[in-house]
């Protein structure tokens, strides 16, 4: 517990500087293939028949399948690599699952939040290394906790555009290490000097030098529009939906139990091992701690001090990770073979107030992604929702069921409904196997996938809530009649 | 000077508080049976712990009445009695609004100072009954906390704040000229240490909650909530509820000490300030302050000193006694009636007596970005509101942009704006060169040069292009509106608003309607000017308006002394010393030689003889010269960058010689110079009032106190002649009038007072 409370408040200032993914709920509706009418064929014989979610004169857009390394508490294992050797990781892994040709790839995406400088295009740096053909372009996006959920959509944009038929989308999080910079003041100085010609120069410059220059700077903790730490903002929203203490820790020690089961059932199949250099192979996610409601009762809070409610325990936790999706045009993942995993649908960001509703958005995205897709919420089989606090998901809980709320925050006649809780992140979520900022919104979209497969569902949705307000939704459908591929 | 900023903090504690009605509904828990009798508090226990809940029916504020003292006081009895009660917290469910402070109609309805006294002690008793409390009790502060209600705060045992923008702890009585009379003087140096306890009763300052945690003043805050499933005011009042239950349960138990942790330097402090002799010089060194700052003029300040040297000298019974006695004392002064005149005064002027606008403007647009332009166009952005900013050049546009960026940027600079509330609010300025999206302005504001042709080009540009329902509005002191309006094709949307430099830092607009301005438009300009922030009067047209036509008389009669062989640096004493927060001959240089000149020459020509007095040759040389005032670098004074000192400007010696003309011995002593200067302004002001430029006489202080700096401790010119008798004055003036002819000659409205005492501008 010392460490993940270590973790918290290194957490409490890295999450600052990151947008969060958790506000998008990225809502990928898989549905059987629509494509052909073979499939359409297969699609009205299933049991669960439903709409195909597919748009007239849109390419269908699969999920081939995908990957993630362990995620890992940071400073373990991979506290002496850079991000690009964990996306490499990643890469490599979804190279190895699929067997895709890797000059079948038209290009590759990565989200990331905290960049380490020297790799600032930390996708095209890990597919060089990873092996991929130099001629596959490779760009890096960032939106804080949903910078993947933003690399994969912008992969469904290339393919829908019938720019792309191929692409592979993931993100990486290194919070072993993260860029703490000298001052502004001594950054000035340093380059004041380069320019600087003659030795008067530089002593004049040199002259100017105060010991306050030597104070680093850290990438900042706290919302740069609000001045407000994440955990900080989730406590407030806690209270102001009034969630006690407990109702967090017991939905903590939900996610950490669920997970748990998750991982010994052999259930987490997207994980795939890495060789650590120097270091043993890792296997499996390491911050999965089912505790009792007994010991997290003891820890003091960790952002409102001391009468709060957010602690470490019921926190997601710094973490060192990468995820890696393979995406296709539905005809060219059939042309290939592949039995693709699920189909992208719907989706949506949606982004609001980033002070008092910083981690609300999956109660606004929810409803409108599944509008978009004409859908309700009793057709989704399978939710996954990014954790990023306890208190967050119970206040988006609370939210999704008010009528008050709905009527005078989302102009809404009614309440949105609550997500039923037996099919809500039964894998366990982002509180206890981890939350690598930029990785987590292809775990939670594979998480959802692979579920819909081994639950017999159809439909799926994804929503994340990030740093700056923003929140991503996706629907998707699961390609769940395996037969139709053969 | 401290009388302007004493005013100014005075603004602070006025400022409108948009409440919303209480929309806290108390949850239900066991009631004690005396509640259906209680208006003022709702009374509960949850636990052991009993949850006293302020709110005063029909009133935005609660304040401390007679009424809510005895229904506190049995509140508290009852939970001293009940064995079932521990700890106790109190609140209050008003938004906005703890205890704004004492109710002031309960004091002005005194009539002898013992009476003052008396309410005084009864206060006392309470809080000192509350302070000895065995069972703890904690007051949960939201919204203001101020006077009566801060001293009620502190004598709770423990205090825990919203960290809000409106939770503001103060002592603003000094600002009222009297003191804080029910323990403050006694328990805030032991609470927050001597110095910065002197500090917030006699500047009355307000203190925002973070501050007050720093300072010891406050136990612990809670963060304002957003929404949940309820309106967020009300959710945040009833977590401050939870929290503070769990801290006094935590203090009942004995978990949570009261006592805090000093740092280091606070240690060390109140170390010093336990021997004698440091506290002896603290003593000396705040009296030397206020006597400089005050002129002896305010009594206030030095009592309060007084209060809390007997307190920590002579032991708390002693500092009690001398609180409530002297609090009586002071609440008969003069300067104590003024000052409280003038905070009505100034409550009044924060409201719109014209109603709504048909159309609140959403999009404005500021037509110069010089001083005033950009000023104006500054206290416009950072309330929201939609401003274009439109100048011929760019590097005249840049300027105005920088100056705008600049006064947001030093709030930045002082915390009392983050840089992205800074940047969002610098987006609602929009800078350019031509009337692009001007037909979409709903308000117009020029401010042009001073020049009646200028004005009458930029009016017809601007209807060439706005809409309809557009106010043009003109930012003048002196060209009456009437004369701007006549090239207008739609008069009845032109008004005067004549704002005050600078702009962001003085409270006053002036607005100005002519016969022809409709009632819509003055209801837009008032509007507009008090989400600006402003105090606002609204006056008649005529030459001058109200303010600019006081002002011109006496600096006639500044140039005139001057004249007469009074150095600039003397008169400038005569004049602060007198109350005024800057010297006659320093406010000609502010204001602008070249513009006091024309308009003296404008307004000497509407009314004649009765303006004359100095001879305008002084200004003619003077501009000649190149001598305009602070904005030349010479005036009667040189003013450098980075001086503090200013110096005399050894050249106008000359000037002052060439022009130089006898004194007339009996009217010449310095308290006949303040009178000359004083009543001319006091008679102008009154004539005002008699033709009807001034609707009425509290406008008429307010705009003399917050527009020209007539001295706060005299309450403005009305309440003047009423505190101090119109006879006497017109005395004075039959005496002047008897040197120098028409120019002192008193109006008929101030002969009437003089004629029938029982004749009061305020009754």
């Amino acid at each position: 517990m010392n460490q993940n409370f270590r973790m918290i408040s290194l957490l409490t200032y890295t999450l600052k500087n990151l947008p969060n993914t958790s506000k998008w709920a990225l809502r990928f509706c898989m549905r059987p293939l629509s494509s052909s009418s073979q499939l359409q064929a297969a699609a009205a014989s299933q049991t669960k028949s439903k709409k195909t979610l597919a748009k007239p004169n849109i390419r269908n857009i699969v999920v081939v399948d995908g990957v993630r390394t362990p995620f890992l508490l940071s400073g373990t294992s991979y506290k002496d690599l850079m991000p690009h050797d964990l996306a490499r990781a990643a890469l490599s892994g979804l190279l190895h699952r699929t067997s895709v040709p890797k000059d079948v790839v038209d290009y590759i995406i990565f989200g990331t939040v905290i960049q380490e400088v020297k790799t600032s295009n930390v996708a095209r740096e890990a597919a060089l290394g990873a092996g991929f053909s130099d001629k596959t372009p490779a760009h890096t996006v960032t939106m804080a906790c949903i910078s993947s959920n933003q690399a994969m959509t912008t992969a469904v944009g290339l393919i829908a555009s019938g720019q792309c038929d191929v692409v592979v989308a993931g993100g990486v999080e290194l919070m072993s290490d993260i860029p703490i910079r000298h001052s502004r003041k001594m950054r000035k100085m340093m380059l004041d000097l380069n320019k600087a010609k003659t030795l008067a120069q530089r002593l004049s410059i040199i002259s100017k030098f105060r010991l306050n220059f030597l104070s680093p700077e850290l990438p900042a903790v706290s919302e740069f529009s609000t001045s407000e730490t994440m955990g900080h903002s989730a406590d407030r929203l806690a209270a102001a939906f009034a969630i006690s203490r407990e109702e967090q820790d017991e939905y903590a020690l939900r996610s950490h139990s669920l997970a748990k089961k998750a991982q010994d059932e052999g259930l987490l199949s997207d994980v795939v091992p890495f060789k650590v250099p120097g270091r043993d192979t890792v296997t499996q996610d390491n911050g999965i701690r089912p505790s009792s409601l007994d010991q997290m009762a003891k820890l003091k809070p960790a952002f409102i001090k001391p009468y709060g409610t957010v602690t470490a325990a019921n926190s997601s936790f710094l973490t060192d990770g990468a995820s890696a999706v393979l995406i296709m045009a539905e005809e060219k993942a059939l042309a290939m073979g592949y039995k693709p995993k699920a189909y992208l649908r719907d989706f949506m960001y949606v982004s609001q107030d980033p002070k008092d509703q910083l981690l609300l958005g999956p109660t606004y995205a929810t409803p409108k992604v599944l509008e978009k897709a004409g859908l309700t919420m009793n057709d989704i089989d399978v939710f996954e929702f990014h954790e990023a606090f306890s208190g967050q998901i119970l206040a988006n809980l609370k939210a999704m069921d008010s009528d008050w709320f709905a009527q005078n925050y989302m102009g809404r006649k009614a309440k949105v409904g609550l997500p039923p809780l037996e099919k809500f992140n039964n894998w366990g979520g982002s509180l206890s196997l981890g939350h690598p900022f930029g990785a987590t919104g292809c775990r939670l979209v594979m998480a959802a996938a692979n579920r819909l497969r081994k639950e017999g569902g159809q439909y799926g949705l994804v929503a994340a809530c990030a740093a700056g307000g923003q929140v991503f939704s996706i629907c998707f459908t699961c390609v769940t009649d395996k037969t139709s591929y053969l | 000077m401290v009388a302007s900023r004493a005013i100014g903090s005075l603004s602070r504690f006025t400022a409108s508080r948009t409440l919303r009605c209480s929309g806290y509904i108390c949850r239900s828990f066991t009631r004690s049976s005396a509640l259906l009798t209680r208006t003022h508090i709702n009374y509960g226990v949850r636990g052991d712990v009993a949850v006293i809940r302020i709110n005063s029916p029909n009133s935005k504020v609660n304040t401390l009445s007679q009424e809510l003292h005895s229904e506190f006081m049995e509140v508290m009895n009852e939970v001293w009695s009940s064995s079932q009660i521990r700890s106790a917290v109190l609140i209050s469910t008003k938004p906005g609004c703890f205890i704004a402070g004492a109710d002031l109609n309960m004091l002005n309805s005194c009539t002898t100072s013992q009476e003052v006294t008396q309410i005084s002690q009864e206060a006392q008793k309470m809080f000192e009954k509350l302070e000895k409390s065995t069972k703890p009790v904690v007051a949960a502060i939201n919204g203001s906390c101020l006077g009566g209600g801060l001293e009620l705060a502190i004598s709770c045992q423990y205090r825990i704040a919203t960290k809000d923008k409106k939770t503001v702890l103060g002592s603003p009585e000094v600002l009222l000229g009297i003191l804080p009379g029910a323990g403050a003087t006694q328990r805030l140096p032991k609470m927050v240490g001597i110095p910065a306890a002197f500090d917030m009763m006699l500047t009355g300052r307000g203190i925002r909650a973070d501050r007050a945690k720093k300072m010891g003043l406050v136990d612990q805050l809670v963060e304002p909530l957003g929404p949940g499933v309820k309106p967020p005011e009300e959710r945040t009042i009833e977590y401050l509820e939870e929290v503070a239950i769990t801290f006094a349960k935590g203090l009942a138990d004995k978990k949570i000490t009261p006592k805090r942790d000093k740092g280091l330097v606070e240690k060390l402090t109140s170390y010093a300030l336990s021997i004698p002799f440091v506290r002896q010089q603290i003593y000396k060194k705040v009296e030397e302050k206020v006597r400089k700052q005050t002129k002896g003029l305010y009594p206030a300040p030095l009592k309060i000193i007084d209060v809390v040297k007997t307190g920590i000298e002579q032991g708390s019974n002693a500092g009690y006694l001398s609180e409530s006695q002297t609090f009586g004392e002071l609440a008969m002064t003069k300067e104590s009636k003024a000052l409280m005149g003038l905070y009505r005064g100034q409550t009044q002027c924060k409201k719109n007596k014209f109603g709504a606008p048909q159309k609140e403007v959403k999009q404005l647009a500021v037509l110069g970005a010089g001083l005033m332009g950009a000023g104006i166009a500054q206290v416009s952005v950072d309330k929201g509101l939609q401003t274009i900013l439109k100048d011929t050049t760019l590097p005249a546009l840049g300027r105005g942009q920088q100056q705008v960026f600049k006064g947001l940027n030093d709030k930045v600079k002082k915390k009392t704006l983050t840089s992205f509330e800074r940047d969002a609010m610098f987006s609602n300025l929009i800078g350019q060169l031509d009337y692009r999206g001007f037909e979409k302005a709903d308000m117009v504001i020029e401010a042009v040069f001073e020049d009646l042709n200028l004005k009458h080009r930029v009016l017809k540009e601007a209807e060439a292009v706005i809409p309809d329902h557009c106010v043009f509005a003109s930012n003048t002191s002196a060209l009456p509106i009437g004369e701007i309006a006549t090239v207008s094709k739609r008069p009845e949307k032109v008004i005067g608003m004549h704002y005050f430099s600078p702009v962001d830092k003085m409270q006053l607009l002036e607005i100005i309607t002519t016969e022809k301005t409709s009632k819509d438009t003055t209801a837009s300009a008032v509007d507009v000017g008090l989400r600006q922030g402003k105090v606002i009067i609204v006056v008649k047209d005529g030459p001058g308006f109200y303010t600019t036509r006081c002002l011109t008389p006496m600096m006639s009669e500044v140039i005139r002394i001057l004249q007469e062989g009074v150095g600039p640096k003397k008169l400038d004493s005569l004049t602060t010393s007198f109350g005024f927060p800057v010297g006659a001959a320093t406010l000609v240089d502010e204001v602008g030689v070249d513009v006091a000149k024309h308009v003296a020459e404008n307004l000497g020509k509407e009314f004649g003889e009765r303006f004359a007095g100095g001879s305008l040759e002084m200004l003619q040389q003077m501009i000649s010269k190149g001598f305009l005032g602070r904005k030349s670098g010479k005036g009667f004074y040189i003013y450098q960058e980075g001086v503090k000192n200013k110096n005399l400007n050894s050249d106008m010696d000359s000037i002052l010689a060439s022009l130089k003309m006898p004194s007339q011995p009996d009217v010449s002593s310095d308290e006949d110079i303040q009178y000359r200067l004083v009543t001319r302004f006091v008679n102008e002001a009154i004539l005002c009032l008699q033709e009807g430029v001034l609707a009425t006489p509290t406008e008429g202080d307010i705009g003399a106190v917050f527009g020209l700096g007539f001295p706060p401790c005299l309450g403005g010119p009305f309440h003047f002649v009423d505190l101090y008798g119109a006879q006497k004055i017109v005395d004075r003036l039959r005496k002047y009038e008897a040197a120098y002819g028409k120019q002192f000659t008193p109006c008929q409205l101030l002969v009437d007072h003089a004629n029938n005492p029982n004749k009061k501008f305020y009754q």
